[in-house]
């Protein structure tokens, strides 16, 4: 099976390959038909990936340790599902992933796109088989998955901190998301290649973009709470640079969903638009180098390998490819509207705009600097928690006002006057938060009061524009509360959706401020019948068990957990030992209040030969938001993306004459 | 030997446009010509001109924009829609090109 899979890679690569020289020569000379054969090379590309990914399934599946990947990434006691997650538990598996989305994606959005923007996607081919030649080499050239071994006995087993549920699904939507940042730049720079300057490329890569942004966003706090739960150190962002490298994407893909609805409603920021986009791409390159190429020291620096030059050849090429087609096409990129006002919505958007980017930039430097300090200088530097912390407070708390203030401001201009009267209730809503937060003692954290109060005021602004939004349309149609909210919402999903995704932001900076502004700890050695007390919990520790499951022997500390005088039940932490990974991990007891949103979060450090046991113990309020935030976020991703009968209508209509009026029939 | 039976499908696929039109009347890509672009440019912009003055109505009826910030815009929105409605008229009103010819090159 082994050589079926190296076939199909290879015949990926050559798929790739004609793509990108068939499809730029199609698209520089005009064949059409040579423009379909190297469409449809992309299309194949996708289903030889699938063939591969599939050998190397059943690798894992078969227990096949003849193939040295299956060897050094599972056992045969590892359960099914982490069987499965071990395709991409190594650099291997998770090259082959990202192909195998690449492709995925490039099929998808190639064939979707094909009668809108017929003369676009001829340009789009070539820059989506380039892409795939970049990773199919690797997997053919570099680091293939399919090299064989004298099949051993047993395999070395996975990682015990990939042997965790969410490490099923987080790689796989880190990688929808990392990936899919690849459609709307292979567009954008097929609109700069092609000198088609319209609004096509960003109508054909929309959902596109929101559905990769989404993957990112929930991949990320997925990562965030595998972290919570496996790595055992009591948070769940360390800004560790592999976390660092699927945020900066993530933020600078936010900006451009924002900036890209000014040049939507007012035909500007063209320049702006299409760097943003290769920005997001190149940024998700880099993610994949700092995960894949070991280059820094981080939790997952398991993926230690040497395909780093080859990565950073790809990030060169794709860097100066962008910056060249953006400095080529200036004369027609720039528009002649211009910003009319400071006090208007886009100059807002704008303002969202240059924090998210200026944040993103902070994090590329703090997260590249040792890099690069260790290249240039033989010195490793530490850029630490302080340093993120302190500008994500300078630019995310103006960011959150931000996200209340830009959605309620006319386009083009506003008066101050009008401002206040249309801020007048939301701000006496964060102003009476911000006095009864101090009045309740929670002045202790400056930045946590200001987080606390702004997002008072943006929850306030988002209720109230579902209200007014609501009553101005009953007023109109005269129908019923919940007729007019739905209809309201139906008709303007990605107005609506928007309010609902921000509302998740709120939720995530009220449960990231409750949780690290105001949280408790406590540490300490306990023999059994011993107590420790923290944040109004009282804590015994009972005794010791253990207990062999399927791959690992359990060993937990229990202990009992009261607050005030009544009983809560018992709380289990301890430790996993790995027999055939030979390894040994945290399990972190969690018992969280549903009411309240916190979490009594217990690591047990240290199990001695005696019976005693080390534990630190952590409350942290309002922690559980920060996973609601995520379903939030989900939700306002699915009604932005909720197709709209209406707007493809008008669309339809719209491209009526330049893709569809020339339909022929050879084109599949 | 499975490889192999994939090599031929996918060059059977990628070859399919040859084998379905192996002699065409044409084999020139359709481009949009400079008519085409202005007329999509048109749309476009009546469209957004459109789109502007709807949400500034509906703004302003749902109480998010107050009387005096519509006043100052809704009459620079209307002018840009009939400008833009009078561009398209103009654009639509002009003949359209056909097919650019094969040696032709995309700007």
């Amino acid at each position: 099976m082994a050589e079926l899979g190296r076939a199909a890679l290879v015949i990926t690569l050559g798929l790739s390959a004609y793509a990108l020289v068939a499809g730029a020569a199609a698209a520089a000379l005009g064949r059409r038909r040579l423009a379909l054969s190297a469409r449809n090379a992309l299309i194949a590309s996708f289903f030889s990936t699938l063939v591969a990914a599939a050998v190397l399934v059943a690798g894992f599946l078969r227990d096949d340790f003849s193939l040295a990947y299956v060897a050094g990434h599972s056992s045969r006691a590892l359960p099914f599902a982490y069987k499965l997650s071990a395709f991409w538990g190594g650099q291997e598996g998770s090259l082959l992933l990202w192909l195998l989305v690449l492709t995925g994606y490039s099929a998808l959005a190639v064939w979707f796109a094909r009668k809108r923007a017929r003369d676009l996607v001829v340009w789009v081919t070539p820059v989506l088989g380039g892409i795939a030649v970049g990773f199919s080499w690797l997997l053919v050239g570099v680091s293939s998955p399919f090299d064989t071994i004298p099949a051993p006995a047993d395999g070395n087993g996975l990682n015990p901190s990939l042997q965790n549920p969410y490490m099923v699904a987080h790689p796989v939507l880190l990688y929808l998301g990392y990936v899919g940042l690849a459609v709307p730049f292979a567009f954008a720079m097929g609109a700069l290649l092609s000198g088609r300057m319209d609004e096509r490329w960003i109508v054909a890569t929309r959902r596109w973009t929101i559905v990769a942004w989404t993957a990112l966003g929930v991949g990320q706090l997925l990562g965030a709470h595998w972290a919570y739960q496996e790595v055992g150190w009591g948070g769940y962002y360390a800004w560790d640079p592999v976390e660092n490298a699927a945020l900066m994407p993530w933020l600078a893909a936010t900006a451009y969903l924002h900036s890209v609805m000014i040049q939507e409603k007012r035909g500007m920021l063209r320049v702006w638009n299409v760097t943003l986009v290769s920005l997001a791409f190149c940024l998700s390159l880099f993610g994949t180098f700092l995960t894949r190429s070991g280059v820094v020291s981080s939790i997952h620096s398991f993926t230690q390998s040497a395909i780093g030059p080859w990565f950073l050849a790809f990030i060169v090429v794709a860097v100066v490819f962008s910056v060249t087609m953006i400095w080529l096409r200036l004369p027609q990129l720039r528009t002649t509207a211009r910003l009319e006002s400071l006090v208007s919505r886009e100059a807002t958007f704008l303002y969202n705009n240059l924090l998210l980017v200026a944040l993103c930039l902070t994090i590329l430097w703090g997260t590249a600097w040792p890099i690069v300090s260790e290249a240039v200088r033989g010195e490793a530097v530490v850029v630490g928690r302080p340093y993120y912390d302190f500008f994500l407070r300078i630019f995310g708390l103006p960011l959150l006002l931000l996200m209340g203030i830009g959605p309620l401001v006319a386009w083009r201009r506003a008066s101050l006057r009008g401002l206040a009267r249309v801020f007048a209730w939301p701000a006496a809503v964060a102003a009476a938060t911000g006095v009864a937060l101090i009045a309740f003692g929670a002045g202790s954290s400056i930045p946590g009061l200001i987080a606390y109060t702004f997002s008072a005021f943006v929850l306030a602004t988002i209720a109230l524009e579902f209200s007014r939004g609501t009553a101005a349309r009953r007023a109109l149609t005269g129908e019923s509360v919940p007729t007019a909210f739905s209809r309201l919402v139906g008709r303007n999903r990605r107005r609506y959706g928007g309010y609902v995704v921000h509302a998740s932001v709120v939720l995530l900076a009220i449960g990231v401020a409750g949780s690290s502004a105001y949280d408790s700890v406590v540490e300490g050695k306990l023999a059994r019948g011993e107590s420790l007390a923290v944040g109004g919990y009282t804590l015994t520790y009972r005794n010791l068990t253990e207990k062999d499951a399927a791959n690992a022997t359990e060993i937990r500390a229990v202990l009992d957990v009261r607050r005030g005088g009544d009983s809560l039940g018992t709380i289990k932490a301890g430790k996993n030992a790995y027999s055939v990974e030979q390894q040994v991990s945290n399990e972190v007891g969690i018992r969280s209040d549903k009411l309240t949103g916190e979490d009594l979060f217990v690591i047990a450090e240290q199990v001695n030969d005696d019976g005693t046991v080390f534990f630190r113990i952590f409350v942290k309020p309002l922690v559980n938001l920060i996973w609601l935030a995520g379903l939030v976020f989900v939700l306002g991703s699915v009604i932005t993306l909720w197709p709209d009968a209406r707007e493809e209508r008008r669309l339809a209509t719209r491209y009526a004459t330049v893709g569809e009026r020339r339909e022929r029939t050879a084109t599949t | 030997m499975l490889g192999a039976a994939l090599a031929v499908a996918v060059v059977v696929v990628v070859a399919l446009p040859f084998l379905r039109e192996p002699t065409p009347d044409s084999d020139a890509l359709h481009e949009l010509d400079a008519a085409e672009r202005e007329r999509l440019e048109a749309e476009e912009a009546r469209d957004r001109a459109l789109a502007a003055l709807k949400e500034l109505e509906a703004d302003h009826r749902a109480g998010r924009i107050s009387d005096e910030d519509y006043r100052a815009v809704v009459g620079v929105l209307r002018r840009d829609a009939a400008e833009a409605l009078r561009e398209l008229d103009r654009v639509r009103a002009m003949p359209r090109g056909g097919t650019r010819t094969e040696s032709a090159k995309s700007a």
